[in-house]
């Protein structure tokens, strides 16, 4: 591991003075990343990518303590680990290609599950559009060794860019000469032109930054569950398939669950009011989750489990004079994409420090913009989820949902409505504004009406989907 | 062992990807393997172009309403995803420098042509 003692770059006349005197990235010019997550490893890839283009020479630190390859808590940044389709095809056209040792299963089909029934939903090709990772090697236990950290391996990108990686904590930022000022656990100190924060929300660290931005109001959060089965590969593919499985059933402070396919294991995630021990069990033993299941599965290993926290409000000005917030610490989507909003304010941030500027003037002129596209579209998001969970307790309402999807798959062509607006919704796929503005169409209203009314008449019925259950 | 993680979807040995003529709405990145662009004259299939990992092809349906311009065949075992028009338009729209890549791999095809004409025209 690189460490700060070693050699420093910076500017060459004094190395330990940062480079640049106006509010621009020039050469020479030093960067500070605090976590090396995805905010920070897609930051840092890009505005590195973007200054070689420019035939700058930038200097960029990430100090990121925790170990990618390591299993269990110590090598994971704990979360679902989706990466959505909108994002997988961004990548693509971007030039990444996430490897098939980095995505434990590629996804090509979500399958609902109600108590009224299942449906399958597949991608408008056939094709597998989604990934399904783990944010470090894997789950507490695992003994394969073939496969590769999400986070990990996007670090190793940004690296190969010309990053450095400090493997220290970081004890104290302050300012300095009217720069951040880095205290390093070993006892050193670096200045720097521009801090980054991209810490996640499941760390105290980003507190230490609060005090540089005081108009900076951290997110509001709330914990989820997140479990691992060790089921083995050949029953996750009988049992769950290259599906997602998402569950809207009615249990009190139950407000979505889903289980995950992902190489030898799979991932149940839970996201409600006050998750505990009886929630979970109470949910893990409802008919349509054992019939999801393979019969055995109560005797599966579950010793990696955790409760990270997610975002449900996001930050307030997460910008402030050489200093930015992005990712999880600054601003995400609304329960879903998380690692999408990473990548969409850390490039959004690195055009802005490097083509406009890193005064407070600059961020919010540049940078605030896009994270302010993303907060306007959670509020949308929070009123679909609230008309969603209103819906969900209604039973004739679950049956014409559920009738009108069946249908839908049933067709060879045909615009499929409530199939995209429930596609989009739980993958994350579309802003929840494309979403809701689908639904005010007249097809998907008469669409709904239609089989709201069919599927509760005496003689209608709900019928059942070949295969819906992987 | 035998990968589940794979992205996008698989074709085999002499499958035909994009077919010339026809309308497409996306573009295709070679995951893996390797794919032939194939023109026709006079019935015959004339082969333009190998292409291999981090390759796109069927671009021109991105930025054109035309039909596609040639054939894409795979050679062996290839695996490619699709990159819908609409999102990325929708996309590059939000962020303009996702186009550089784009612009990036056009540029190179052009001087390679450059090369294939000076070539031509000098023998």
């Amino acid at each position: 591991m690189s460490d700060i003692s070693r050699e420093k770059r910076g500017n060459k006349s004094d190395p330990q003075r940062p480079a640049a005197a106006g509010s621009k990235l020039d050469d020479g010019s030093k960067i500070a990343v605090l976590g090396g997550g995805p905010a920070g490893a897609f930051f840092t890839y890009f505005l590195m990518g973007m200054a070689e283009r420019l035939a700058i020479d930038l200097q960029v630190d990430i100090y990121e303590s925790r170990d990618y390859s390591r299993s269990g808590a110590p090598g994971c940044n704990m979360c679902g680990g989706i990466v959505s389709e909108s994002l997988v095809q961004a990548l693509a056209a971007e030039g990444i290609i996430l490897p098939d040792t980095v995505v434990r299963r590629g996804v090509d089909s979500y399958v609902l599950h109600m108590d009224v029934g299942s449906v399958k939903i597949m991608t408008p090709l056939e094709e597998k559009r989604i990934g399904a990772v783990y944010r470090g090697a894997g789950p507490k236990g695992i003994t394969s060794s073939d496969w590769e950290s999400f986070d990990g391996y996007l670090l190793s990108m940004a690296v190969e860019k010309g990053a450095r990686l400090i493997n220290q904590k970081v004890e104290g930022v302050a300012f300095q000469d009217g720069r951040p000022r880095l205290e390093i656990r070993t006892g050193s100190s670096e200045s720097y032109d521009l801090l980054v924060v991209a810490t996640g929300v499941n760390t105290a660290a980003f507190k230490l930054f609060q005090d540089l931005s005081p108009d900076y109001t951290p997110p509001r959060t709330t914990r989820t569950f997140i479990c691992e089965y060790l089921l083995g590969r050949e029953k996750v593919g009988e049992h769950l398939g290259s599906s997602m499985h998402t569950y809207l059933l009615t249990l009190p402070r139950l407000e979505f669950a889903a289980i995950i396919p992902k190489g030898d294991y799979a991932t149940v995630c839970m996201l409600g009011d006050r998750i505990d021990q009886d929630l979970v069990d109470t949910f893990m033993n409802t008919p349509v989750v054992k019939s999801t299941m393979p019969p055995d599965w109560e005797s599966a290993h579950k010793d990696c489990r955790c409760s990270p926290k997610i975002n449900v409000r996001d930050a307030r000005r997460p910008f402030a004079d050489r200093i930015l917030f992005i990712g999880d610490c600054g601003v995400s989507r609304l329960y879903k994409d998380g690692i999408g909003a990473a990548y969409r304010t850390s490039k959004a941030a690195a055009k802005t420090v490097l083509f406009q500027g890193v005064k407070k003037e600059d961020l919010k002129k540049h940078f605030w913009p896009a994270c302010r596209a993303l907060k306007n579209d959670n509020t949308i998001g929070k009123l679909i989820f609230l008309v969603v969970g209103m819906m969900q307790k209604i039973k004739p309402v679950r049956k014409g949902i559920l009738r009108m999807v069946i249908k839908e798959q049933a067709k060879k062509g045909g615009r499929k409505r409530m199939s995209t607006v429930l596609w989009d919704m739980f993958t994350g796929s579309a802003p929840y504004r494309e979403v809701l503005f689908r639904t005010f169409h007249p097809g998907f209203i008469f669409g709904l009406l239609w089989h709201l009314m069919v599927s509760n008449t005496p003689f209608g019925r709900v019928p059942r989907q070949k295969e819906a259950g992987t | 062992m035998k990968k589940s993680g794979a992205l996008g979807k698989d074709y085999f040995d002499g499958d035909i990807i994009v077919r010339e003529g026809e309308t497409g709405d996306c573009m295709f990145e070679i995951q893996e393997g390797k794919v032939e662009v194939i023109g026709q004259k006079q019935g015959k299939d004339v082969r333009l172009a190998v292409l291999g990992k981090g390759d796109f092809f069927g671009e021109m349906a991105i930025f054109e309403r035309e039909v596609r311009s040639a054939t894409v065949r795979a050679v062996g075992k290839v695996r490619a995803l699709t990159i819908d028009k609409r999102t990325l338009l929708r996309r590059i729209s939000e962020d303009p420098t996702l186009a550089f890549r784009l612009l990036e791999k056009l540029s190179r095809r052009i001087r390679e042509m450059d090369k294939e004409i000076v070539d031509y025209k000098s023998e």
